[in-house]
C-alpha cells in the first residue's frame, strides 16, 4: 500500500508539469502583447510596459518558463491589477465556497442517486424501475443551467421560498445560509445524480446475480443487509470511479451553476475575470481547479483500492503481502 | 426407523418468462433420515439443483415459483413459514454450499468476516467468541494456520481451499442437514476426492444429512447412502446406493451408468453417450419424458406417463415394463450406436 | 503480394462479420427509444436545413414596438425577444448553430483525437507514454472549464467555438481509439498480417480503423449531445457564437435577464436544448445495445 502511495503521487508530477505547460502556451499563445492583453484595453502604455517587465516577458521564453514553474510550485500567483489583490487571496476567499457548493451538490446526489439505483435495480422491470430509468436519462441530458434559470423561476420569483441569488454567511443564521444553499445545488446535483443511479442500478443488477449473493441469503442473512452488505460493496467500484468522474463535472459545473445564482465561488470569479479580461487570474484559478482535480483523482484511486482489495494498483509488489 | 428428518411431497417448481411457463420440477418425492445422505443426480436441466434450492426457499422469484407440495423438516412445512422463521433456518439448521467456490464467495470481505457474519447471524455470541470459533471451523476443515489465513481475502485462496471455506461457513452453526449443489465440479480432478472425503469425515464427526446434487454417479456411489435419479423434472428412479449400485432398472440410469468412466473399462470399449436431448419443459410433455432417447420404447411410452412405483420395498422406479411383469432385459450395447467414436 | 492482400482481406472480412450483428438495423429500430431519439434527430436536422421554411419570421428583424410580447400575441407563437425578434423563429435557426457546432466540433476531435489514439495505441513505448500523458493533462481540466479558456484566448465566433470544444473533445477520443487498437493488435489475424510484410500505415488504415468504427460511432454520437450542450454553456457565458447570432444558448442568457417580464424566452430555448440532447441520448444508448451490448463507454 505504501509503495502504491508513493508511485501515484510520483505519477502526479508529469501530469501537474502537463497542465503547467498547457496553460503557459495558451497564454502566450495570446494574440498581441501579452500583458496589453492580461491587463485589458483600459491600461496606460506605462502599466503595459511596467507589467512586461514584472512578468519578465522581455526574458527568454526558457527562462519566462522557468520562473512560471518556481512561483507555481510556490503557490505564487502573482497579484491581480483588476482586483487589487495577490491571486492567492482571492483563491483562499472564493474556493471554500466552491468547495460547500460541490460537496453538498456531491452529498444531495450520492443520497438521492444511490438508493434510487438500488431500488431500481431490485424492482426491475417494474414502473419504479421504468421511472427511474426515464427520470436519470432526462437528468443526464439536462442542460443544468437552464435547470437553474427554471429552478430561480419558479422557486424564487413565483413561489419566493428561495433567495434566487448570493451565499447565506453562518452568521445570519444556519437557516438563511441554507435557504441560499438549496437551489444551486439542486441545479448542481442533478447530472451527477442521474449518472450514479444508472451506475448503481446496472452494476447492482450485475452483482444481484451473483454466486456469493445466494451464499449471503443461504447463511440466513437479512435480505436488508445481503443487498447493503454484500452486494453493495461490490457495486461500489465502478461508483468511485464515476464520483471521481462527476467531480471534475462538478467543478466545471460550478462555474455555470455559480454565475446563475451569483454564488462567489471559483467560478464565479473566472467569469467576472473573463469579463474583466483578467487574464493572469484566470489563468491560475484554472490551473488550481486542475491540480485540485488531479489530487481528488488520486484519492478515488486510493479508495478504490480500499474497496476492492482484489485491485492490485501496485504492479512492482506482485502478489497482495 | 425414526421419523425423517427431511420429506419432500409432490414438489412443483415453475419458471416464468413472459407468458412461457417452464415446469422445472414436477411432483418430486424423497425422504432423508438423520445422518443419511442423498445423492440427486441428473442431467444440467433435470431440476436437480432446483429442487435442491428450494428447500431453503432461495429460488429467485420471480421468475421460479413453487407451485405446489410440501418440504417437511423436523415436522415444519417450510413453503409455509415466515421469511423470518426461514431465515432462522437457512445457514443454521440447514446450510448449503455452492458448486463455484472461486464465484460463492464474496470477493471483498475476508473469509473471517464471512465466518463471523454467519455465526453471529444465529448465535449470541460476543465477536471475540465467533472469531475463536471460526478459527476452529477453519481449523476443522483442514486450513493450515487458520489463525493467520482467517483474515485473507478469498482471492488469495486456491480453489479447494475455498471450497473448504464455503464447507466450514456451512458447518459454524452446526447444521442438521448440508445441502451441496455440486461441490466438486469446478474443482481439479485431485482436489475433489480430498473434499469429498472430508465431507464424509464432517459428517460422521458432526451428526448431519447431506444431499448431494452432483451429474457424476462415482461421486454418489463414493458418498451417499440413498440416491435418486432425476430427469426432466421428474423423479425416475430412487433407492439405496447399493441396490442400485447393482439392480438399477431405469433405462436411463442405466445410460448414465453407461456413460460413466470407469476403472475396469480402461479404454477397451468406447464411451456411452445418450443420443438427443431432454424435452422442452415449456411444453406439455406427453408419454415418459424419456421416450425420445429410450432404446426400450414403445407404442405405451409415448402414451402414458409412468408412475413412479415401487416393484421392491424401497427400489422405486417410473417406467411402464418395470413396473409390472413384462421386465426389460438390460442391452449391453443399448448406448452404443455406431456413430459414436 | 497479390496473394497476401487476398490472404490479409479474407481475415479482416471475417474478422469484422464475426463481430458485427447482422440484424443491427432491425435491432436498433425494434427499440422504442432509440427510434424516437432517431426521429428527434431527424426533425433537428430536418429543422436546421430548412429553418427558412419553418420559421414564420425574420430571426434577425428587430421591432422596438413589439418587445418580450408572450406566446401567440400579435402572430408570434412564442413571443418576441428584448428587441422585438420572434422567439420561434429564433429557436429555428438556433438549431442550425447547435447542429453545426455539435458535429463540426466532435469531428474536429474525432479526427485529431482518433489520430492521437491511433499512432498511441499502434507504436506504444514511448510514444504512447508522451502522447498519454498529454492527454491526462488535458484530462486534469474540466471539460468546459478547457473550453472556456480556450474562448478567452480565441475570442468569440462561431469557427472559434467550433475549435474550442474540439480541442476539448480530444482526449476522449484519443483514450477511446487507443483502448480499441490495444484490444485489436492483440488479436490473431493482425499478427499474421505483420508477419506476411504488410506496413505500418496499412496495417493502421485496412485493420485497425475499420475494426473500431462501432465503438467510436457510439462516442461519438454522444459527444455530440455533449458539444451542444457546451455550445450552450458558452454561449450562455456570453463566450459562444457573435451577436446577433440565434443561439439557444445565448438566447437563454437573455432570457434570464428578463424572467419576470417574459419567462417564455427562457422556458423554450432551454426546453429545445434538453429535448435535442435527450433524443442524442437515447439513440446514442440504443446504437450502443445494438452494437455491441457489452461496450464499455
Amino acid at each position: 500500500m505504501k509503495g502504491f502511495l508513493y508511485k501515484r503521487i510520483l505519477q502526479l508530477i508529469p501530469t501537474l508539469l502537463i497542465v503547467a505547460i498547457i496553460v503557459f502556451f495558451i497564454t502566450r499563445m495570446l494574440p498581441g502583447d501579452p500583458a496589453a492583453v492580461m491587463l485589458g484595453p483600459q491600461a496606460s502604455a506605462e502599466d503595459i510596459a511596467a507589467y512586461s517587465e514584472k512578468l519578465g516577458l522581455n526574458e527568454p521564453l526558457h527562462k519566462q518558463f522557468f520562473d512560471y514553474l518556481i512561483n507555481l510550485a510556490t503557490f505564487d500567483f502573482g497579484n491581480s491589477l483588476t482586483y487589487n489583490r495577490p491571486i492567492m487571496d482571492l483563491i483562499i476567499e472564493r474556493f471554500p465556497n466552491t468547495i460547500i457548493l460541490a460537496v453538498s451538490a456531491l452529498l444531495l446526489a450520492v443520497m438521492i442517486g444511490v438508493p434510487a439505483g438500488i431500488i431500481a435495480a431490485r424492482k426491475q422491470n417494474t414502473i419504479i424501475d421504468y421511472s427511474v430509468t426515464t427520470l436519470s436519462l432526462i437528468g443526464v441530458s439536462m442542460p443544468i443551467f437552464w435547470l437553474g434559470v427554471m429552478l430561480v423561476l419558479y422557486f424564487s420569483v413565483n413561489l419566493g421560498w428561495f433567495p434566487a441569488t448570493g451565499m447565506g454567511s453562518l452568521e445570519e443564521g444556519f437557516g438563511s445560509f441554507i435557504r441560499h444553499l438549496i437551489l444551486p445545488s439542486v441545479a448542481l446535483a442533478t447530472i451527477p445524480t442521474a449518472e450514479f443511479a444508472r451506475i448503481i442500478r446496472s452494476s447492482m443488477l450485475e452483482t444481484i446475480s451473483q454466486d456469493y449473493i445466494k451464499t449471503a441469503r443461504s447463511k440466513g442473512l437479512k435480505e436488508f443487509k445481503v443487498i447493503n452488505k454484500h452486494a453493495f460493496k461490490n457495486a461500489l467500484t465502478p461508483l468511485l470511479t464515476v464520483i471521481g468522474l462527476q467531480f471534475s463535472g462538478l467543478l466545471g459545473g460550478a462555474v455555470l451553476t455559480e454565475t446563475i445564482f451569483s454564488w462567489p465561488g471559483m467560478g464565479l470569479l473566472i467569469v467576472d475575470a473573463i469579463e474583466k479580461r483578467d487574464f493572469v487570474v484566470v489563468q491560475s484559478t484554472v490551473i488550481f481547479i486542475a491540480v485540485i482535480y488531479v489530487v481528488i483523482n488520486l484519492i478515488v484511486d486510493i479508495l478504490y483500492k480500499v474497496v476492492n482489495p482484489k485491485v492490485n494498483l501496485d504492479s512492482n509488489s506482485g502478489g497482495g503481502k | 426407523m425414526s421419523e425423517p428428518i427431511l420429506s419432500v411431497k409432490d414438489l412443483q417448481i415453475e419458471f416464468k418468462s413472459g407468458s412461457i411457463v417452464t415446469k422445472a420440477v414436477n411432483g418430486v418425492t424423497f425422504s432423508l433420515n438423520e445422518n443419511e445422505s442423498l445423492g440427486i443426480v441428473g442431467e444440467s436441466g433435470s431440476g436437480k439443483s432446483v429442487t435442491a434450492t428450494s428447500i431453503l426457499r432461495l429460488i429467485p422469484n420471480p421468475p421460479g415459483k413453487i407451485t405446489g407440495g410440501e418440504i417437511i423438516f423436523k415436522g415444519k412445512n417450510l413453503l409455509t413459514l415466515s421469511n423470518r422463521e426461514i431465515r432462522e433456518i437457512r445457514g443454521n439448521e440447514i446450510s448449503m454450499i455452492f458448486q463455484d467456490p472461486s464465484t460463492s464467495l464474496n470477493p471483498v470481505f475476508t473469509v473471517g468476516n464471512q465466518i463471523i457474519e454467519s455465526i453471529r447471524t444465529h448465535k449470541a455470541v460476543s465477536k471475540k467468541e465467533a472469531r475463536e470459533l471460526a478459527i476452529k471451523m477453519l481449523e476443522l476443515v483442514g486450513i493450515p494456520a487458520p489463525e493467520k489465513r482467517i483474515d485473507m481475502y478469498p482471492h488469495e485462496f486456491s480453489g479447494g481451499m475455498r471450497q473448504r471455506v464455503m464447507i466450514a461457513i456451512a458447518l459454524s452453526c452446526d447444521p442438521k442437514l448440508l445441502i451441496a449443489d455440486e461441490p466438486t465440479t469446478a474443482l481439479d480432478v485431485t482436489v475433489q476426492a480430498q473434499i469429498l472425503n472430508l465431507m464424509k469425515e464432517l459428517q460422521a464427526k458432526l451428526n448431519m444429512s447431506i444431499i448431494m446434487i452432483t451429474h457424476d454417479l462415482g461421486v454418489v456411489w463414493e458418498t451417499c447412502d440413498k440416491i435418486i435419479v432425476m430427469y426432466a423434472g421428474r423423479v425416475v428412479e430412487s433407492g439405496t446406493v447399493a441396490e442400485l449400485y447393482k439392480n438399477s432398472l431405469h433405462p436411463y440410469t442405466w445410460g448414465l451408468l453407461d456413460s460413466q468412466i470407469t476403472e475396469s473399462q480402461n479404454n477397451l470399449k468406447p464411451l456411452a453417450t445418450i443420443p438427443g436431448s431432454p424435452p422442452d419443459l415449456s411444453f406439455e410433455v406427453k408419454g415418459c419424458p424419456f421416450v425420445e432417447r429410450c432404446p426400450y420404447a414403445q407404442t405405451v411410452c409415448f402414451e402414458k406417463t409412468p408412475q413412479l412405483m415401487e416393484p421392491t420395498k424401497g427400489h422405486a422406479v417410473a417406467c411402464h415394463f418395470q413396473t409390472s411383469d413384462q421386465k426389460l432385459e438390460r442391452k449391453e450395447d443399448a448406448y452404443f450406436d455406431g456413430s459414436t467414436t | 503480394m497479390n496473394n497476401v492482400q487476398g490472404i490479409e482481406e479474407a481475415r479482416d472480412i471475417q474478422y469484422r462479420k464475426s463481430k458485427k450483428e447482422q440484424s443491427f438495423i432491425r435491432k436498433l429500430l425494434r427499440n422504442r427509444f432509440a427510434a424516437l431519439g432517431l426521429f428527434v434527430i431527424l426533425l433537428l436536422t430536418a429543422t436546421a436545413i430548412f429553418a427558412p421554411y419553418f420559421a414564420t419570421h425574420d430571426p434577425y428583424e428587430m421591432d422596438v414596438t413589439k418587445t418580450l410580447l408572450g406566446p401567440g400575441e400579435d402572430g408570434h407563437i412564442l413571443g418576441t425577444d428584448s428587441y422585438g425578434r420572434d422567439t420561434f423563429s429564433r429557436i429555428v435557426f438556433g438549431a442550425r448553430i447547435s447542429l453545426l457546432v455539435g458535429v463540426a466540433a466532435v469531428l474536429f476531435g474525432a479526427v485529431l483525437g482518433s489520430l492521437l489514439g491511433l499512432i498511441s495505441g499502434y507504436f506504444g513505448g514511448r510514444t504512447d507514454a508522451i502522447i498519454m500523458r498529454i492527454i491526462d493533462g488535458m484530462m486534469a481540466f474540466p471539460f468546459i472549464l478547457l473550453a472556456i479558456v480556450l474562448m478567452t484566448v480565441l475570442g468569440q465566433g462561431l469557427v472559434n467555438v467550433i475549435i474550442a470544444i474540439g480541442i476539448s473533445n480530444i482526449p476522449g477520443f484519443a483514450r477511446v481509439v487507443r483502448g480499441q487498437v490495444l484490444t485489436v493488435k492483440e488479436s490473431e489475424f493482425i499478427e499474421v498480417t505483420r508477419s506476411l510484410g504488410a506496413k505500418h500505415g496499412r496495417i493502421l488504415f485496412k485493420h485497425v480503423v475499420p475494426n473500431s468504427v462501432a465503438p467510436l460511432i457510439v462516442y461519438a454520437t454522444m459527444s455530440v449531445a455533449g458539444a451542444i450542450i457546451s455550445e450552450a454553456s458558452l454561449s450562455f457565458l456570453g463566450l459562444g457564437v457573435q451577436p446577433p447570432t440565434a443561439s439557444w444558448g445565448s438566447m437563454l442568457q437573455e432570457g434570464k435577464n428578463f424572467l419576470v417580464l417574459s419567462p417564455e424566452l427562457a422556458t423554450f430555448s432551454g426546453l429545445v436544448i434538453l429535448i435535442t440532447v435527450l433524443g442524442i441520448n437515447l439513440f446514442g444508448d440504443g446504437l450502443r445495445d445494438a452494437l455491441d451490448p457489452k461496450m464499455k463507454l
